[in-house]
């Protein structure tokens, strides 16, 4: 049965030299996929849909007014062909209309994100919802923290006082001096990354980072007392314990009359 | 002149489709905006390329409205006009192959070396690969590796290393296969060759009229589409013929003409 022996074999070899194409294929993409410190355009979806979604049209990159937006080229830093911003060279300004949002076609730009709702439920543009990313200070660099009056990405900030705002404490070491410090409030910032173009050490002390990296993230049932409503937070969490360690099985006063530690 | 009115033809519509993009971005006309992953024409219709949308819904994406509607539009376009338009007069990257084509030719190295040979059904092993990685890695696989992508947004929105994309296509069609790139592998040609196969436009032949010259076999990048050439009259059915008009502009005897899928 030669003819049927060939067909199998040919088979055979088919798949295989598909799996091996199909392997190398995939550790190209695997290993390009790994940028986790690109900013992406305001209104941007989460960092893992928006790969899938994003259909690389370049059409965000178009209507930005300020080219701040980019399409990646095969040596920068990120997945090939989406958009992204360089923070300290070209940041996003902010525009008020927002040209780069409504023109995406696949929805990898989401308008509901930098939207308020009105009361009929129609959208209305606010770019200060976008959340790019968010800016971090390098409290050792940053020479307002070492006591020079230095305020300028606080100035630069399309959010003055909202995003940045300046905390004045005594220089102990002197006694006599005021500290103006800024401090990034992740609330409001938008990460547009205006603040570190404007700073005026040598490499920015002030810097924009994908907000997922540059945050934690506390349980929930952390309540704040003294923030009103904050208890609104855990008002449809459950009690169960999902955590299971061999001391979970014990009640907490068990804690108090035993040795545990 | 009249020996390559499709040639000048098609190399202008797929010169002319980019630089209206490249005018897009960098003039700001608004006759095509966009590339060919995703345009807007006149900022009202969309157009999409249906495997790149393809390829995303294999990755999970909930693609919106416009991307969806582009991609049904430009679907039905080639569909209904049939073959691989898209490759013979809209995809830079022809020009690429071609060229590389054109220099295998005047270096002879089809019969001065033994051509390395893969089989022309590879692009469609490659197009299924294309779907299971992008449904297995959740990105669209073939769109970021694809050469091109690579040229039209390098075009468009500058090049950088993107020619190392192309360069490998125009190498790997110079030195290994010939028509290896767009004749062989690539997956977009493979999902056009499917999707075109019941489109209206086609090659017609008249064995009448025929004189058996061949010179319409030795032209052509999909060789294997012609194989009715000597043996019996009728259109090129095969989804893979790129109408690209080569055959009939090489035709001396009039035998190889434009003509509908219905023609006997």
């Amino acid at each position: 049965m030669p003819e049927r022996r060939q067909f199998i074999l040919n088979g055979i070899k088919s798949l295989g030299l598909a799996t091996a194409g199909g392997l190398a294929w995939s550790g190209f993409i695997e290993e390009g996929k790994s940028a986790p410190l690109v900013l992406r355009p305001p209104g941007a979806i989460p960092e893992k849909q928006f790969i899938a979604s994003c259909i690389k049209c370049g059409m965000c990159v178009e209507a930005c007014p300020y080219d701040a937006l980019v399409l990646a080229k095969p040596e920068d830093d990120t997945p090939i062909g989406t958009p992204y911003f360089t923070a300290r060279t070209n940041p996003c300004r902010l525009c008020k209309d927002i040209p780069c949002v409504p023109v995406c076609p696949s929805g990898a730009l989401d308008k509901t994100l930098v939207s308020d709702k009105g009361e009929n439920g129609e959208l209305k543009l606010n770019i200060n919802l976008a959340k790019m990313g968010l800016a971090v200070i390098d409290r050792e660099t940053c020479i307002a923290y070492s006591g020079i009056q230095c305020d300028a990405c606080y100035r630069a900030c399309p959010l003055i006082d909202k995003a940045i705002t300046v905390e004045y404490t005594r220089i102990e070491r002197t006694g006599k001096h005021a500290m103006l410090a800024p401090v990034v409030r992740s609330s409001a910032c938008t990460g547009c990354g205006i603040c570190e173009k404007a700073c005026v050490t040598r490499k920015a002390s002030i810097f924009v980072l994908p907000r997922d990296i540059a945050m934690g993230e506390s349980s929930i049932r952390y309540v704040k007392g003294w923030e009103s409503r904050d208890e609104e937070r855990i008002k449809d969490v459950t009690e169960d314990v999902k955590t299971k360690t061999p001391r979970s099985g014990k009640k907490p006063v068990d804690y108090l009359n035993e040795e545990v530690f | 002149m009249k020996k390559y009115k499709y040639l000048i033809s098609r190399r202008t519509t797929q010169a002319g489709v980019l630089f209206l993009f490249f005018a897009g971005n960098a003039y700001g006309w608004k006759l095509l905006r966009g590339n060919l992953s995703s345009a807007k024409v006149l900022d009202v219709m969309p157009l999409s390329d249906p495997f790149a949308v393809l390829q995303s819904y294999a990755a999970g994406a909930t693609m919106a409205g416009d991307a969806l509607t582009g991609a049904l539009i430009i679907f039905l376009f080639y569909a209904l006009l049939g073959g691989r338009l898209f490759c013979g007069w809209v995809c830079p990257v022809n020009m690429v192959t071609d060229a590389a084509n054109k220099l295998r030719k005047s270096l002879q190295m089809d019969k001065e070396q033994h051509s390395m040979e893969i089989a022309r059904g590879v692009r469609y092993w490659v197009l299924g690969l294309s779907i299971i990685l992008s449904t297995v890695l959740g990105v669209a696989a073939f769109e970021w590796i694809s050469p091109i992508g690579a040229l039209h947004r390098g075009i468009i929105y500058g090049m950088g290393f993107g020619w190392a994309f192309v360069g490998v296509v125009f190498l790997f069609d110079l030195f290994a296969v010939k028509n290896g790139f767009c004749g062989h592998v690539c997956p977009l040609g493979g999902f056009y060759a499917l999707t075109g196969r019941f489109g209206f436009l086609r090659i017609g032949y008249d064995k009448d009229k025929c004189t058996l010259c061949m010179k319409c076999t030795d032209i052509c990048p999909e060789k294997q589409v012609l194989h009715m050439v000597g043996r019996k009259s009728g259109a090129v059915l095969s989804g893979e013929c790129i109408n690209c008009g080569r055959c009939v502009e090489v035709c001396n005897d009039d035998a190889v003409k434009f003509s509908s899928i219905y023609s006997k």
